[in-house]
């Protein structure tokens, strides 16, 4: 499936992903509890996520309660989801070593776009979101993003859910 | 944000999807002062802000962050955060861009009591307030100094008939680096969206139309999240380690919600202005009306400051809706749909017969507040500027012979007969 574009997603395009998925590899996760990768890690595990951390400067470390992987293709199972937390030109490699690992999806964090990568991925199938952080869209579409002031763009007369 | 819904759709329901847990289709209101933790480690995430929730009622309330987000999503902006009055708002917009020794360059052209909360409780906290007259545009830019961290401006300024140059003064706040903070009280985002204009926050005081009955005091400051409060290092609060959190650097880990999470956790928490639930819930049932009842106030306005330039008792009247005005191009450009319901007035005879005309309405009520439902009237120069001198009055706008009106939403003919009878009896 392509966005085109890339600039904006479909509210059910996001909820199907965050859905479907519940293995994330996170490339660049860090030990630090005050880096946003940390953040991220903590409220998707506390979702029901199993996220297993990426970062060979922290292997064999554990974050929050994960042991810590080198690289993608050490990684123990076969996740859905490839979360990168590096820059936009690093994304690059690490999305066709997403590709090799077979994931599903491939989201690039906030200020995070490699639209040459998203389209090589897009091309063998896989799901691409860049320049998004699944921690806030999952709380922007569950609604509870509002709770701190934060609207969420989504307009119902039904009880939120995902 | 995406939503493309109009804007009485999203003043209706805008932040208030049905009770996830009992399904009330009405805003509960959560009179509750703080909430249970599932456990140690949840409420560890809490502190931390790593998970999103609520603690206690001074940083969040879902009754509160409801009227949140409704008032961000009206006013095109990424978040909000409401206070108890909209003065506690104005400190709360400047405290996260402000330090001793810092300025805010504002225009004169201010609410009294905002002019009165700047020059003499500011020094108080070591920040400086430079006044500017806003009609010109290039006195802002000769008022930044390197120390410069903030503008301010009303968009449509109390006590009304003046409407600023939005967009050219954004435009030397952007050049200047430092983010253009307007109120928008007078106007409300029914009138002017002033984040469409370059405006970085928006600032309310709800108490007036938004709530609109004259019922609760509130306040709001609306965050475009346009911003990049890491430009030039001159907002280390946002943008550099957070020492009253640990460090945490909150433009890097909220990016465009840094200053709307800063905001709760920092300067609710220890400053401590939040808005009641009750007064959130009155406020957000009264935007569910907001734009119909902009429309008679701007329409009833507009009626009666048209009947009072052709009254013979009436020296001069001031409001931006008039062709006369010299004011009319900006509104007509910034709030097409109305010049607000806010303006002043001028009566022949001077102190006294201003005063016999407050003495004399019927339906207007003599108060100090206006954007209420119910039409309002007041002397400044009897009243809420009895301290200042003659001249002083005068450069206030509120010399002798000035009248402030809120014109509310009731038949338009009972309101001028009501001035006419009340200006008729002053002047003989
Ligand atoms: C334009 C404007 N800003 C701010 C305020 C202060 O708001 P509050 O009275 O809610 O503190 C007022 C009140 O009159 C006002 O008119």
């Amino acid at each position: 499936m392509t966005v085109a574009g890339h600039d904006r997603y479909d509210d059910a395009y996001l909820r199907a992903i965050l859905r479907e998925v519940r293995t994330i590899g996170m490339v660049g996760a860090s030990a630090n509890w005050n880096r946003p990768s940390y953040f991220a890690m903590k409220y998707l595990q506390d979702r029901g996520y199993r996220v297993v951390p990426i970062n060979p400067a922290a292997a064999g470390g554990t974050i929050l309660g994960e042991a810590v992987v080198p690289a993608i293709d050490t990684l123990p199972i076969r996740v859905d989801m490839i979360d990168i937390f590096r820059n936009s030109e690093a994304a690059g490699p690490i999305v066709d070593e997403a590709i090799a690992h077979g994931a599903k999806v491939v989201w690039m964090q906030l200020g995070v776009r490699n639209d040459a990568a998203a389209a090589r991925a897009e091309a063998a199938g896989l799901r691409v979101v860049m320049n998004r952080c699944p921690k806030i869209e999952h709380a922007r579409l569950v609604g509870t993003l509002e709770w701190h002031g934060v609207p969420s763009g989504v307009i119902t007369s039904k009880k939120r859910k995902l | 944000m995406t939503s493309s819904y109009g804007f009485e759709t999203l003043s209706i329901h805008a932040g208030a999807a049905p009770d996830p847990a009992t399904g009330a289709r009405a805003l509960p209101i959560y009179q509750t002062t703080a909430y249970v933790f599932d456990d140690a480690d949840h409420a560890a995430a809490l502190f931390n802000l790593q998970t999103v929730g609520f603690i206690y009622s001074r940083l969040t309330n879902p009754t509160t962050a409801a009227l949140e987000a409704r008032l961000a999503a009206l006013e095109g902006g990424r978040g909000c955060t409401v206070t108890s009055s909209g003065h506690a708002a104005q400190v709360m917009a400047l405290f996260p861009l402000m330090s001793p020794g810092m300025e805010v360059v504002a225009a004169t052209r201010l609410y009294g009591g905002s002019i009165q909360q700047m020059k003499n409780t500011y020094p108080k906290f070591g920040w400086a307030a430079k006044f500017v007259d806003g009609n010109q545009v290039e006195n802002f830019k000769r008022a930044v100094t390197d120390k410069t961290r903030a503008f301010f401006i009303e968009s449509l300024c109390n006590p009304g008939g003046v409407v600023m140059d939005i967009e050219a003064i954004a435009r030397v706040a952007e050049s200047a680096g430092v983010p253009l903070i307007v109120d928008n009280t007078l106007a409300t985002p029914w009138l002017c969206k002033p984040i469409g204009y370059g405006a970085t926050l928006v600032v309310h005081s709800t108490t007036k139309f938004l709530s609109g009955t004259g019922t609760s005091m509130g306040g709001a400051i609306v965050d475009s999240g346009k911003f990049d409060w890491s430009r030039g290092a001159k907002f280390p609060s946002l943008a550099g380690p957070e020492p009253a959190y640990h460090g945490l650097n909150f433009n890097e880990t909220f990016g465009d919600m840094a200053f709307t999470f800063h905001s709760h956790a920092v300067g609710l928490r220890d400053l401590g202005p939040s808005q009641a639930p009750f007064n959130a819930w009155i406020t957000m049932l009264g935007m569910e009306t907001l734009g119909l009842r902009m429309e008679r106030h701007c329409a009833n306005a507009a009626r009666i400051a048209a009947f009072l330039e052709k009254h013979p008792a009436v020296a001069w009247v001031n409001y931006a809706g008039l062709p006369s005005s010299k004011y009319h191009a900006l509104a007509k450009r910034y709030m097409p749909k109305g010049a607000g319901s806010v303006f002043t007035f001028g009566v022949r005879g001077g102190y006294e017969t201003g005063v016999k005309v407050v003495d004399n309405v019927e339906l207007f009520s003599h108060l100090a507040n206006l954007g209420d439902a119910k039409s309002l009237i007041i002397h400044p120069a009897s009243t809420t500027h009895r301290q200042l001198a003659d001249d002083a009055q005068v450069a206030a706008g509120a010399g002798p012979d000035v009248l402030r009106l809120s014109i509310g939403i009731e038949t338009v003919e009972d309101l001028i007969a009501d001035l006419d009878q009340a200006l008729t009896k002053a002047a003989a």
